[in-house]
């Protein structure tokens, strides 16, 4: 019995990082609705928002199956505080360079898109090879986040291209906005203790192992935009272990206040 | 009905079957959801001989009519009178290429271009996506004039399954049903 409650530990871990980074860069991408700079793009955003909060829906409703009793996606989703997030600190970092505030007028549609294309990158690959997961629930959601992960991935390419090689001004934004954003994918390639125990169980995937995809798809994209890729050298974030920046918090507040105020409300 | 401690029959499944083929997709309301490949088996549940299973699909993780069709399907089941549940099945994850030629026509003659194959589309971690340029592996022709000259203004419309297309020739703006 130790063997299985301890499987399920790991596959709960595992499945709350993949769904935790799915639901906050959904909902840091929904701060563009209805402001996005051009109303196709405000749709654009908004749609890929569904796709990631429908990932996440996906996941921890399997993650309440494992774990059973009063255990909702509405509880993994509002109840739960910034330290028993898994997701990488880079999902949860407000749409604007490290250096301005937190207004609205301060989010950068750069940074925005230069993250948007860091992850998808990631997770093209990486959903592409758990469709392989020996737990069948979680090959399943990978087959069909990957097609959605194509999507954002194109969507985001298409941006870093327009702008890296577009104006004077655009060009240094997203040259800014890579230069800050690339040091926090370092978290990518330090596997935690659940992942490596997922991917020892046969329920995970070793990430470092798409390292080099990743590094081609950044490299020949940026090259296309006439970008340099920025170093990734560095503090190290620890967003999987619970260790985020102080902006998850601020995100949480936003996303779970009516949930708490109103604790078992339905519509 | 009193039917509910008897093994479901064929013809039971057949009712449950015609009943749920007149329900149309919430979205687009010209097709069924049989024809849309969202409705996937009704069929005897395996673990108890007298309820019926339906099984749906979802298209999109996050299509939010996904909760209206699951609640159009109970409200039916439950019209009839069947002992039945409802399951959300995920794998094989649904694509366009279950939607019938039927339905083609029909989201056509609705003013939505159909879907063309999948199997062009993605094609792995490999793949390279850099320029903007609009590629769909065929021509998608605008379903106002039938002209294959046609642009892609945004891959995200009005919907999650759906892009929003330009006809260069009558001019018309169109959505056009991605492959998935």
């Amino acid at each position: 019995m130790d063997a299985v409650a301890t499987d399920t530990t790991v596959l709960v871990d595992y499945l709350l990082h993949l769904g935790d980074n799915a639901l906050v860069l959904g909902q840091r991408n929904s701060q563009w609705c209805g402001v996005g700079p051009v109303l196709e793009e405000d749709l654009a955003l908004a749609n890929q928002t569904l796709d990631l909060i429908g990932q996440a829906r996906l996941l921890y409703q399997e993650i309440a199956r494992l774990q059973g009793g009063d255990v909702t996606e509405d509880t993994l989703a509002y109840f739960r505080d910034a330290p028993a997030f898994r997701n990488y600190v880079l999902l949860e970092l407000p749409a604007s360079l490290a250096r301005v505030g937190y207004a609205q007028g301060d989010m950068d549609w750069g940074v925005t898109l230069a993250r948007n294309f860091l992850y998808s990158a990631l997770m093209v690959p990486l959903w592409d090879a758990l469709q392989g997961s020996r737990h069948e629930p979680l090959s399943a959601i990978a087959a069909k986040s990957l097609k959605e992960a194509r999507y954002h991935l194109r969507h985001a390419s298409d941006w870093v291209v327009r702008l890296g090689d577009g104006t004077d001004t655009s060009h240094a934004r997203m040259q800014a906005a890579f230069d800050h954003l690339m040091p926090y994918t370092q978290e990518f390639w330090t596997a935690s203790d659940f992942e490596r125990a997922a991917v020892e169980a046969g329920v995970g995937v070793d990430v470092a192992g798409l390292r080099d995809v990743w590094r081609a798809t950044v490299a020949a994209t940026l090259q296309e935009a006439t970008l340099r890729v920025p170093s990734d050298q560095g503090y190290v974030p620890q967003g999987k272990n619970g260790l985020h920046s102080e902006h998850l918090s601020y995100l949480l507040g936003e996303m779970q206040s009516v949930a708490r105020a109103h604790p078992g409300a339905v519509w | 009905m009193s039917t509910a401690a008897l093994p479901v029959t064929a013809e039971s499944i057949a009712r449950v079957r015609a009943a749920l083929d007149g329900l149309t997709d919430p979205e687009i309301p010209v097709v069924t959801l049989a024809e849309m490949g969202i409705l996937r088996d009704v069929r005897p549940a395996a673990d108890d001989p007298a309820l019926v299973e339906v099984v749906i699909t979802p298209t999109y993780s996050g299509c939010p009519a996904m909760g209206q069709i699951e609640d159009d399907v109970r409200a039916t089941l439950q019209r009839l009178g069947v002992p039945a549940r409802v399951t959300t099945q995920l794998a094989p994850a649904w694509t366009t290429d279950w939607m019938t030629e039927a339905a083609r026509d029909k989201l056509r003659a609705y003013g939505i271009a159909p879907p063309g194959r999948c199997s062009a589309e993605g094609s792995g971690p490999g793949e390279r996506i850099v320029r903007f340029v609009p590629r769909a592996p065929e021509p998608v022709a605008c379903p106002r004039c039938g002209s294959t000259r046609t642009r892609e203004v945004s891959h995200f419309g009005s919907t999650a399954c759906k892009a929003l297309w330009q006809c260069l020739d009558c001019r018309e703006p169109f959505d056009h049903f991605k492959p998935h």
